[in-house]
């Protein structure tokens, strides 16, 4: 597996909206490294013809009819959460184009 | 009844059944034993104790205690969703407005609809990532049997709390190993039961394809009964099986007699602390002079088991923690320049270091170029280490081996040091990968004193056949009546 640079780990971070500092990605990258060449072992294991598992026990989703439950928290509940202002009923968030 | 706290839960019901108890007293015990404790032990982080008291007297004076938890006060990791009460699983991103969820976890729901009492929420690492609750916002949880050392995690105030007698019983989360370990840590009992046993809705997501929901108690009778209400098919979380919930308290019948117990080699390695070894051997004899018989097995994937964790947890982590982005709950940023800008302020200030590292180790296991070597390798790895387990069950019943290779450690000793800290579930992951069940039941002590842990698994929904196991066990040995001195 190639190392990260610093530079690699400054654009998983963008990937993740992360902001790091020169020191976090000091800190960060061979700390990366090191996990990544951990993880690296696996690809010494023999997988040809296995199927991938991403769910163990093999229970198929459940699925219930098609109606209204109305016995939920409300719109106004859910909107209690936020830290950002509430008009009519809507979150008004940052500018998406700045 | 000063001391009601101590009780266990078949004990307190029947004194509140009997009279010779009310709720009120219990919950006023528990509290009084947080205040007394839980400054230097930490393992309470929001506190509902006005509320506990108004809902012991309205048990109080309806009189019935005909469900077993009926009275019975306990406590919820914080990563549980507990309506109109702080819910901030440890993080800051919760924590800065402090998050109010609008709904009910079904477990909880379910605990309280039986009439337990939740006293508040216990201490976790930060959204349930770490062995130690140490990446905790509000701190790291003591261990009640030596205070210099961690608790374990991430569920470690669950366990200490309970450990301590604060509550009668606890409620918490096992992704790779954070009910078992912190359980082990503490000398309590500590099931995960096979994943969709327990319902997850409501409890805030770390890796959806591997959590799951159990209690921490202070016997295996105790834990019969918190899964006789924990268990069960949910709608509310289509991954739960809609298979039927056997009544566990009548799997305990201390009988293990003609039982295969395997006992695979790959679990007792080098570096292992010599007087954890001994008594999980001790403990395979005195299984074996039970009538049952020890066989021993291999599980040859065993090596490759954090690794697989260590890829597949992180990936499904970084698509969780997309949810924390400032916008619907928790922190918020000042003077973004652009929504983009928002979102990195809200997630740099809000997430701690563990957390930013499992997201982005996910985010690169899951980018494009790496997807088929990481995460698909990982999950094709993952099928081989499930395969191991069906494998072994076709010859032995339950599987045994130490709940970790070392007793709790020193509070900071692995700072700086992420494998160490991920090597710390080597013996619990595997288990977790496959979704089959495990419990912790204590089984000895270390010559300073620190807890040492057994651990049983079985295969997909036989945790009645493990909380049978762990029962014979703790009914033949005393390990489970000793109480730290704290």
């Amino acid at each position: 597996m190639a190392t990260l640079s610093d530079d690699d780990v400054r654009h998983i971070s963008k990937l993740c909206r992360l902001n790091l500092s020169d020191k976090e990605v000091k800190k960060f990258a061979p700390e990366l490294n090191n996990i990544f060449d951990y993880i690296a072992k696996l690809q010494e294991v023999d997988t040809k013809n296995v199927e991938p598992t991403p769910q163990p026990t093999g229970l198929v989703n459940q699925l219930r009819e098609d109606e209204i439950v109305t016995d939920g928290p409300t719109t106004k509940e859910m909107l209690e959460t936020s830290p950002l202002p509430i008009i009519d009923n809507q979150i008004q968030t940052p500018s998406a184009h700045g | 009844m000063a001391d009601a706290c101590t009780l266990t839960i078949a004990q307190a019901h029947k004194k509140l059944k009997a009279k010779e108890l009310t709720a009120t007293e219990l919950t006023q015990s528990c509290i009084d034993r947080i205040e007394n404790v839980d400054g230097v032990l930490n393992a309470v982080v929001h506190k509902n104790f006005d509320r506990a008291l108004e809902q012991a007297k309205k048990i109080d004076s309806a009189g019935k205690f005909d469900h077993p938890l009926s009275g019975i006060p306990f406590l919820v990791k914080d990563n549980f969703c507990e309506k109109d009460t702080p819910s901030t699983g440890c993080s800051n991103i919760l924590r800065d407005k402090e998050y109010l969820p609008p709904f009910e976890s079904t477990s909880t729901k379910r605990l309280k609809s039986a009439g337990a009492i939740s006293l508040g929420k216990t201490n976790t690492d930060e959204f349930t990532m770490g062995a130690s609750t140490e990446t905790s916002c509000f701190g790291v949880t003591k261990n009640p049997w030596d205070t210099t050392r961690v608790a374990g995690g991430s569920s470690g105030g669950s366990a200490a709390g309970v450990g301590s007698d604060e509550c009668i019983f606890a409620v918490g989360s096992d992704t790779g190993g954070s009910i078992r370990q912190p359980a082990g840590f503490c000398a309590m009992v500590g099931m995960r039961p096979t994943y969709g046993r327990t319902s997850r809705f409501g409890v805030m997501s770390m890796a959806s394809s591997l959590d799951t929901i159990g209690p921490i108690c202070k016997t295996t009778e105790d834990t019969a009964l918190v899964m006789n209400t924990l268990a069960g098919h949910d709608p509310l979380d289509s991954t739960t099986g809609v298979i039927d919930v056997p009544d566990y308290s009548k799997a305990l019948t201390g009988d293990v007699k003609g039982l295969k117990v395997g006992l695979p080699k790959e679990y007792f390695i080098d570096g292992m602390d010599p007087e954890v070894e001994k008594a999980v051997r001790d403990s395979a004899k005195q299984m074996e002079s039970m009538g049952a018989t020890i066989v021993d097995i291999s599980l040859p994937h065993t090596e490759y088991a954090v690794a697989t964790y260590y890829v597949i947890c992180p990936s499904e982590v970084s698509s969780n923690m997309a949810r924390y982005d400032g916008i619907r709950y928790g922190h918020t940023a000042k003077d973004p320049e652009d929504l983009v800008d928002y979102y990195h302020k809200v997630r740099t200030e809000g997430f701690g270091d563990e957390v930013k590292r499992r997201i982005m180790i996910g985010t690169y296991a899951l980018s494009a170029g790496y997807y088929d070597a990481f995460y698909r390798q990982a999950q094709k790895v993952r099928t081989l280490i499930v395969n191991d387990f069906k494998e072994a069950y076709k010859s032995v019943d339950v599987i045994l081996t130490p709940t970790y290779p070392t007793p709790a450690f020193v509070v900071g000793a692995l700072d700086g040091d992420p494998i160490a800290m991920y090597l710390q579930d080597i013996f619990l992951v595997a288990q977790g990968l496959s979704g089959m069940p495990g419990i912790t039941v204590p089984c000895g002590f270390c010559s300073n004193n620190l807890p040492i842990g057994l651990h049983l698994s079985g295969p997909h929904w036989s945790e009645e056949l493990l909380l049978k196991v762990a029962h014979a066990y703790e009914q033949a040995t005393e390990w489970s009546e000793k109480k730290p001195s704290i």
